[in-house]
C-alpha cells in the first residue's frame, strides 16, 4: 500500500465528499490533456500521411514514365529518319535490294488516294449514321443496336479487316488493289466518324433544333441548315481523327492493296485497280530487310507518316478547341 | 400578294435576308416533303448498314472458313503442328500467344494506365504548377495563371498521341531500339534466374518480352482515358464526405473513388484486352513468329494476328480457308471481349447517371 494521497482518499470521507474531491480533481485537470497534439500535425513520419505522400510520387513517377516512349519514339525517328531526309524521297522510286538512294514518293502518294477513297466512302455513310442516331434518341431499338455496333466495330481488329476485304474483293475482282486497301481502311474508319458525329449532334442545343421545327422547317431542312452546320466542328474533328488513324494502319493493307514499286498510275491516268504501294506497308517491308539503304528508308518513311499523323490529329484537336470556344 | 413585311430590317444572316418572304409562309412543298422522307430512309438506311456489315464480317470470313472447318474440325484449336507441307495446321501456340501477351500488356498497361488516369483526374500537374508559380508569385498572374489547366490538358493530350503513332512505327522503333536495349538485361537475368520459368530461354532477337512492352503502352491511351472519365464522373460530394472524416488524399482515392469508379475502369480494361487482342502490326514485328507454346518472356512465339500478317500474303490457295479459320476464331474471341466491354461500359454509364 502506498501512502500517495491521490490513490488512497483520507479514512473517515463520506461518498458524498469522495465523489465531490473527484469532481474537483476533473475539473482542475488540464482538458487538452490527453490529446496528441503531434497527432495533429502534418508530419509525414506518420504511417498514414507518409503512405499518402508515396502514393502521390509514385503516381507522378508512373504518369511521366508512360510519356516516356512517346518521347523516345519522336526522338529516335527525327535522328534516325531526319538524317536520311531529302526532296528526292518524295520524288523517286523505292530502290531494288543493293541499290542505294531511292525515295518512297509512291507511297505517300498511294497512302493519300486510299485514305481520300475510304473517307469518300465513311463521311456520307458515317455522318448521316450519326444524323439518325442523334435523332432517334434512346428509345429506338434499332438506334441502341446500331450505337452498339458501332462501339463494337472500334475495337475490331485492323488485320481482320484485311480478311474480310481480301475475300469480299480480292477475290472477286481478281486482284490486289487500291480500291480493296480503301474499303478495307473504310471499316476502321467508320465507327469513329458515327460515334464523333453523334455526339457532336447530340450536343446542338435543343431550343435551336426546335426553334427550326417550329419555323416549319421540315427533318431534312434541320438537320442539313442547323444540326450539321453547328455540329461541324465535332464532326470534323472525328473525321480527322479517322483519317490519322487510316493513314497509319498497315495492317488492311497487307494482302488487300499488297505493295508495288512503281507509280499509280498507268497509260496516263490513275488507275486503282493495281497494286499500291503504301508508307505504313513500306516500313513493314522494308524494316525485314537485311540491307541498310532499305532500312534507313523505313526510318524515313516512318518520320513522314508520324508527321502526316500527327498534323492530321493536331488539324482535328483545333477543330473541337474552336468548338469549345463558341 | 399582299403586303410583304420589310424584309431589310431583318437582322441576321444575309441568306435571311436574300430568301423570298413568299417562301417562307408556305408549307412544305411536295417535293420538299417527298425529299424529306427520302432522306430520313436513307439515314435509317445507313445506320442499318452498320449492323448488316457486322453481320456481313462475320458471315464473309466463316463461310470462308467453312472448307478448313470441315477438314480439321476442333482438332484445329489444340493441336500445336503449323505445317503447309504436310498440310496439318493446328493453332493451340497461337491462342495461347495471343491471350498470354494481351494479359501481360493489359497488367503493365492497366498498373501505368490507372495511376495516369488518377494523376490526370486528382489535378497533381496544375497542383504542382501551381506550388512552382507560387514560388516566383505570379500564380495569379493573367497570362501564368492560365498555365496550370493548359498544361493540364497538354499532359492529356499527350497521352492520347500515344495511341496516334501508328504501330508500325511502334514495330519499328520496337525492333531496332527496345530489343538491343533490353537484351543485355534479359540475357543476365536468363544467365542468373535460368530456373525460374519467365526466364528459361535467352533474348536472341524478337521475343515476348518486347512485344509485351510496345504493347501495353499502345493500350495504355484507351485505359487512361477511360479510367479518367470514369474517375471524373464520380459525384464530387463523396469526395468532400471522405476529406471531411478525416481521410487523407489517397485514402479517398483507393477507399471511395476507386470502387465508385469500379466498373468504368473495368469496362476500360475490358476495351483494352480487345485492342491488345487484335494488335497486329507491332506484334508481327516484335513476337518472333515461332510456332511455340512457351512461358518464357524471352522466347519468340506467335499470336492470331501475327501469324494472320506473316502468312496470308505468301500463302497458297489451299492454305487460305485454313487461315480463314484462324481469322474466324480471332474474330469469335475480339467481339465477346468488345462486345462485353461495351456492354460494361454502358451499364456504368447508366449507373453514373441515376446517381
Amino acid at each position: 500500500m502506498s501512502d500517495d494521497p491521490k490513490s488512497k482518499p483520507p479514512a473517515g470521507e463520506s461518498q458524498a465528499e469522495r465523489y465531490l474531491h473527484q469532481v474537483e480533481r476533473e475539473a482542475a485537470r488540464d482538458p487538452l490533456e490527453d490529446i496528441d497534439f503531434a497527432e495533429l500535425e502534418h508530419s509525414i513520419y506518420r504511417p498514414r500521411t507518409f503512405l499518402n505522400g508515396l502514393l502521390s510520387w509514385i503516381a507522378t513517377l508512373m504518369t511521366l514514365l508512360a510519356l516516356v516512349p512517346l518521347f523516345a519514339v519522336l526522338i529516335m525517328l527525327i535522328w534516325k529518319g531526319g538524317q536520311k531526309l531529302s526532296l528526292a524521297l518524295f520524288t523517286e522510286l523505292p530502290p531494288a535490294p543493293l541499290e542505294q538512294g531511292g525515295g518512297f514518293g509512291n507511297a505517300i502518294l498511294g497512302t493519300l488516294v486510299m485514305v481520300a477513297l475510304a473517307t469518300l466512302i465513311t463521311v456520307p455513310l458515317g455522318v448521316l449514321t450519326g444524323v439518325y442516331l442523334a435523332q432517334a434518341g434512346n428509345d429506338s431499338k434499332l438506334a441502341s443496336m446500331v450505337r452498339f455496333s458501332a462501339k463494337v466495330l472500334t475495337g475490331f481488329p485492323s488485320i481482320l479487316a484485311g480478311v474480310f476485304a481480301y475475300g469480299a474483293i480480292v477475290l472477286i475482282t481478281g486482284g490486289y488493289s487500291a480500291t480493296a486497301g480503301g474499303i478495307a481502311l473504310s471499316i476502321l474508319m467508320l465507327p469513329t466518324i458515327i460515334l464523333t458525329s453523334e455526339s457532336a449532334i447530340a450536343m446542338v442545343p435543343g431550343k435551336m433544333k426546335e426553334a427550326s421545327i417550329g419555323l416549319g422547317a421540315t427533318g431534312t431542312q434541320t438537320a442539313w441548315m442547323v444540326l450539321l452546320p453547328t455540329a461541324m466542328p465535332g464532326i470534323l474533328t472525328g473525321v480527322m481523327l479517322a483519317i490519322a488513324r487510316a493513314a497509319g494502319e498497315t495492317a488492311p493493307l497487307l494482302f488487300t492493296a499488297l505493295f508495288s514499286n512503281y507509280w499509280l498510275n498507268s497509260g496516263g491516268h490513275l488507275n486503282l485497280m493495281q497494286p499500291t504501294a503504301s508508307l505504313a506497308v513500306l516500313i513493314y517491308n522494308f524494316s525485314g530487310m537485311p540491307f541498310k539503304n532499305q532500312v534507313e528508308l523505313a526510318w524515313a518513311a516512318a518520320l513522314v507518316l508520324v508527321v502526316l499523323v500527327l498534323i492530321t490529329n493536331l488539324i482535328g484537336q483545333s477543330f473541337s478547341r474552336q468548338q469549345n470556344l463558341q | 400578294m399582299a403586303s410583304l413585311p420589310d424584309t431589310s430590317r431583318l437582322r441576321g444572316p444575309e441568306e435571311v435576308k436574300a430568301w423570298n418572304a413568299d417562301q417562307i409562309w408556305q408549307p412544305p412543298s411536295k417535293a420538299q416533303r417527298w425529299v424529306d422522307v427520302l432522306f430520313r430512309r436513307l439515314c435509317v438506311g445507313f445506320a442499318a448498314l452498320t449492323v448488316v456489315l457486322i453481320v456481313l464480317l462475320v458471315v464473309e470470313i466463316g463461310a470462308k472458313a467453312i472448307p478448313a472447318f470441315r477438314e480439321y474440325g476442333l482438332r484445329f484449336l489444340y493441336s500445336q503442328t503449323w505445317d503447309p507441307n504436310r498440310h496439318v495446321y493446328g493453332i493451340l501456340p497461337e491462342i495461347w500467344g495471343t491471350l498470354y501477351t494481351s494479359l501481360l500488356a493489359l497488367f503493365f498497361g492497366t498498373l501505368f494506365g490507372v495511376a495516369a488516369a488518377i494523376f490526370l483526374s486528382e489535378g497533381y500537374m496544375s497542383e504542382g504548377i501551381f506550388k512552382i508559380l507560387k514560388m516566383f508569385h505570379v500564380q495569379f498572374h493573367p497570362f501564368w495563371g492560365k498555365l496550370p489547366d493548359r498544361m493540364e490538358l497538354l499532359l492529356k493530350n499527350l497521352i492520347e498521341l500515344l495511341a496516334a503513332v501508328p504501330s508500325v512505327v511502334y514495330g519499328l522503333w520496337g525492333l531496332f531500339v527496345v530489343i538491343p536495349l533490353i537484351r543485355p538485361a534479359c540475357n543476365w537475368l536468363h544467365s542468373q534466374f535460368g530456373w525460374f520459368p519467365l526466364f528459361s530461354t535467352d533474348l536472341s532477337g524478337p521475343g515476348i518480352l518486347p512485344a509485351v512492352f510496345v504493347l501495353s503502352i499502345m493500350i495504355l491511351p484507351t485505359i487512361t482515358a477511360i479510367s479518367r472519365d470514369a474517375l471524373i464522373s464520380v459525384p464530387p460530394k463523396l469526395r468532400t464526405a471522405a476529406y471531411g472524416l478525416g481521410a487523407t488524399r489517397w485514402e479517398t482515392i483507393l477507399g471511395v473513388l476507386l470502387p465508385t469508379a469500379s466498373r468504368g475502369i473495368f469496362g476500360g480494361i475490358v476495351l483494352a484486352f480487345g485492342r491488345a487482342l487484335g494488335e497486329t502490326m507491332a506484334l508481327a514485328m516484335l513476337v518472333g513468329n515461332a510456332n511455340r507454346l512457351t512461358v518464357s518472356l524471352f522466347s519468340p512465339a506467335n499470336t492470331l494476328a501475327a501469324l494472320l500478317a506473316n502468312t496470308f500474303p505468301e500463302a497458297s490457295a489451299r492454305e487460305i480457308p485454313v487461315l480463314m479459320y484462324a481469322a474466324l476464331v480471332l474474330l469469335a474471341i475480339t467481339l465477346v471481349v468488345n462486345m462485353f466491354g461495351a456492354l460494361v461500359l454502358e451499364r456504368a454509364a447508366a449507373k453514373a447517371e441515376a446517381r
